[in-house]
């Protein structure tokens, strides 16, 4: 019987590494990502916290090799960064060597550039060139058109669960024998429009974010990339590639309680949680690690917590929100949490939820705290978005 | 083999009024550069309390989804399948405005609340409190044909109704965007039709098609979604090649087409790959225009599967969409092919049922 | 106090977009929230910033709305108490 979809590659840019081997040291370390923001001159500078990548668009351009007249918003940047990464290290010599696919999301898309011109577009030509980088499409054409990707490309948005999606359709896409190759994944930068979105619903903390606390006070906006190649058995076969892990479940359910609020006990993300274990044929307690969407909000945590509750009972696998380290990187975030959730299964270790101090008393669930070794075979993964978008996937061992 | 799949309720919101029967042989060429959208009467299908925050996109969206599923006589799908290549534009564009003209002071949520790009699909699941499989593609011109792909997926793994559909709407920033690199026409007055404009850009509009795949067959179908495929880039002297391949994976040849629904927009700039193939492998196929009555807008190709579905299902073609004198005595198989900007092509095969 | 509680029902009505209704529907005891005028959190957020805005008062704690805007009443009566512009 199949273990799922065959992860062969990854690559990831974050506020905590450029690269996967980055990413993995700052988690085993305990290193945040977390500072003030310096790169975007926003009068909330002092008031939020913000998981920034510290390179400069231009130090991206150069070492993407880009020409000076490229129209690059940031987002599209950092998806290139990471997607040459994964296929780097899922050894693609010829993209068109078998029937290969990109699907990448996106929500902030190229509104980093459009914020910043939005009147000098109209005075300056030179500046004109961000226009057709503003829709969400535009990074994913960027960057199929480096790869050499030509056919089956497309964008998936669903706000904070977007690229968990991305990779859903991706395997489904295998599965269906549409594509015997899929790279997916999602990023998204830092933008003063996510900034002020996010401050009007008063969910920003001022300070580092504290997932599953009971004195959370709000998210830290972060931005991010990353990537995963997906293939086929018979293309893992073909090629003789090394598995880094399977894609073994994935489901999408909708809470249809409010476009921005989840409902209070967490129906849509329970219903994901479920169905996804029962695609991927296996029992809760089959979970070893659960990377929670754990966004240190009132909100989410709170409904989350009992979503879980509902699915794993008294027995609440190890667990923990990576967001602390990266921020709430939107579009981005399941697919670094994905690239998260394979590393915990290829170290055998459970990355910690830091800055936690005190239990919900309302559904008292601990997380794991301290850099944790342990036997891991399934991970679930959660990410949810507004719109009452609830997506969960579950990685196994190879 | 994928399972049969059946087109078995449409709805459609556009710059064309609204009507009943929505007969297409009533609807007018589109003079204007920038044409809105023809407001229907929302309230007769939207909640007053879930109105108040819609967008024109949003209200568009769930009318045209809400026809679809009356239609096909189905409460709650199984999956809620949207494309835009924009998304909401207007509340996006507002509230874009507001940070830069206030500074990012004195922000409310409500706009950023609607505008991210899934709030129509949202807006209809919290109307019809539906717990399903929720997606949004927004990939350009290929928005719309990324979530039917999806939606036939969705059937193939065993779902039995699926609602799937394309929405944009003209947010006034984005569009004058657009307008300033020269992808919509100068000229006030488009006198004769797109097809004799000879100037670049094209017409400018909004709207929302929605449709229900079943995979059934019931009183309501018009037609059965055969394949769709997707090239985001493609080569103008492979164009031929793919289409001819893409036919033979469906068993068909050229001579098996009844009829050819082409994405022409009047583009003089873009337009030739249409003319290259009315002009030799469709020379005697009955062609078939769209974009002149809906205008452009990134899932406009939603309105030409809306009106490819009407055709097979009455089995005759409004004399207002014909490009050519070609005739069929009787519609099976309809083609579907667009591209925008030579870039982001798609066909897409139907047929009757 | 009373012109103040007219000023604020029109400032609902069009801050909230809420089509239907008009100024003489509001009574001053009516609940904004539920039941009453059926308004939500996020029409709290809105209130937030029009108090910011319009009368100089800054809510930094969304909690704190809840009795504030309990109805017409309580709302004109905690602008008069705080008002700072």
């Amino acid at each position: 019987m199949s273990k799922g979809v065959a992860i062969t590659g990854m690559g990831i840019i974050s506020s905590i590494g450029n690269t996967v081997e980055e990413n993995f040291q700052s988690l085993i370390n305990k290193t945040p990502g977390i500072s003030r923001i310096e790169s975007i001159d926003t009068i909330h500078r002092d008031d939020i916290k913000v998981g920034e990548i510290k390179t400069s668009n231009q130090e991206f351009i150069q070492q993407l090799g880009l020409p000076d007249s490229n129209n690059y918003s940031r987002t599209a940047l950092l998806a290139e960064v990471a997607v040459l990464e994964a296929v780097e290290s899922a050894g693609i010599v010829d993209m068109n060597s078998c029937k290969t696919g990109l699907i990448s999301a996106t929500s902030v898309a190229g509104m980093d550039m459009t914020e910043k011109y939005y009147y000098s577009l109209f005075d300056e030509t030179h500046n004109r060139k961000y226009i057709t980088a503003h829709p969400a499409g535009d990074a994913t054409t960027k960057i199929a058109n480096r790869l050499g990707i030509t056919d089956f490309v497309t964008t998936i948005s669903t706000a904070c669960s977007s690229s968990a999606n991305a990779i859903m359709l991706g395997a489904r896409m295998i599965k269906a024998g549409k594509l015997d190759r899929v790279i997916v994944g999602g990023a998204d930068c830092l933008s003063k429009f996510t900034i002020n979105g996010f401050k009007t619903l008063m969910i920003l903390s001022d300070d580092n974010c504290k997932p599953f606390d009971a004195d959370r006070t709000g998210l830290n906006l972060g931005e991010a990339a990353a990537f995963l190649v997906l293939e086929s058995d018979e293309q893992v076969k073909k090629d003789n590639k090394k598995v880094l892990g399977y894609v073994s479940g994935y489901a999408n359910a909708n809470d249809a309680f409010h476009q921005t609020a989840s409902s209070e006990n967490g129906e849509g993300a329970t219903l994901a949680m479920k169905k996804a274990l029962k695609g991927a044929n296996i029992s809760a307690d089959k979970i070893d690690y659960i990377n929670a969407h754990g966004t240190a909000t009132n909100n989410n945590d709170a409904s989350e917590s009992k979503a879980i509750l509902r699915v794993f009972n008294d027995a609440i696998p190890s667990l923990s929100s990576t967001k602390a380290y990266t921020g709430h990187t939107l579009a981005a975030a399941a697919a670094i949490e994905a690239v998260y959730s394979i590393l915990a299964l290829q170290h055998a270790t459970v990355f910690p939820n830091l800055n936690f101090k005190t239990t919900i008393p309302e559904t008292n669930i601990v997380p794991v705290t301290e850099v944790l070794e342990k036997e891991i075979k399934h991970v679930l993964s959660n990410s949810f978005g507004f719109g009452g978008n609830c997506s969960t996937l579950i990685f196994s061992k190879a | 083999m994928m399972k049969d799949c059946y087109i078995n309720g449409i709805g459609c919101v556009s710059a064309q009024e609204t009507t009943v029967d929505n007969d297409i042989e009533n609807y007018q060429f589109l003079t204007e550069r920038i044409t809105h959208a023809h407001r229907p009467n929302y309230r007769e299908f939207i909640k007053p309390t879930m109105i108040r925050r819609m967008s024109t996109g949003v209200k568009m969206g769930v009318v045209a989804a809400s026809l679809a599923l009356k239609e096909a006589n189905l409460e709650t799908p199984d999956a809620i399948i949207s494309g835009t290549g924009l998304g909401c534009s207007i509340d996006s564009d507002k509230f874009l405005k507001k940070i830069v003209d206030n500074n990012e002071e004195f922000l409310t949520p409500t706009a950023f609340i609607q505008s991210t790009h899934n709030t129509v699909g949202a807006q209809v699941a919290l109307g019809l409190g539906c717990n399903a499989y929720n997606v949004t593609y927004v990939h350009n011109a290929l928005s719309f044909e990324s979530a039917m792909i999806d939606a036939q997926l969705l059937l193939n793994e065993g779902e039995s109704n699926v609602l799937f559909g394309g929405v944009d709407e003209l947010g006034a920033y984005t569009t004058s965007l657009f307008d300033l690199i020269g992808h919509i026409k100068k000229e006030e007055v488009i006198e004769n039709g797109i097809l004799d404009s000879k100037t670049k850009g094209a017409i400018f509009s909004e709207g929302s098609q929605f449709f229900v795949l079943g995979d059934e067959r019931s009183d309501s179908s018009y037609a059965k979604l055969v394949d769709v495929a997707v090239h985001n880039v493609l080569p103008k002297n492979e164009i031929e090649e793919k289409l001819v391949q893409f036919l033979s994976t469906n068993n068909l040849t050229i001579g098996d087409i009844d009829a050819v629904v082409l994405g022409t927009n009047g583009d003089v700039e873009f337009d030739g790959v249409y003319a290259d193939l009315q002009e030799s492998v469709f020379e005697n196929t009955q062609q078939i225009y769209y974009k002149h009555l809906s205008g452009e807008y990134n899932t406009a190709s939603a309105f030409g599967f809306w009106t490819a579905c009407k055709i097979l299902k009455t089995q005759s073609v409004p004399t207002n969409l014909k490009l050519n004198t070609v005739k069929s005595s009787s519609i099976r198989n309809v083609l579907l092919y667009n591209q925008y900007r030579s870039e982001n092509h798609s066909f897409t095969l139907l047929s009757s049922c | 106090m009373e012109n103040l509680k007219l000023e604020l029902k029109a400032k609902i009505i069009e801050n909230l977009n809420l089509e239907d209704v008009e100024v003489g529907d509001i009574a001053n005891d009516d609940a904004l929230f539920g039941d009453g005028l059926g308004l939500d959190s996020i029409d709290a957020l809105e209130l937030i910033v029009m108090l910011d805005k319009d009368y100089g008062i800054k809510l930094s704690d969304p909690k704190q709305g809840k009795s504030i805007f309990e109805s017409i009443d309580s709302l004109a009566a905690y602008i008069t108490e705080n008002k700072a512009k």
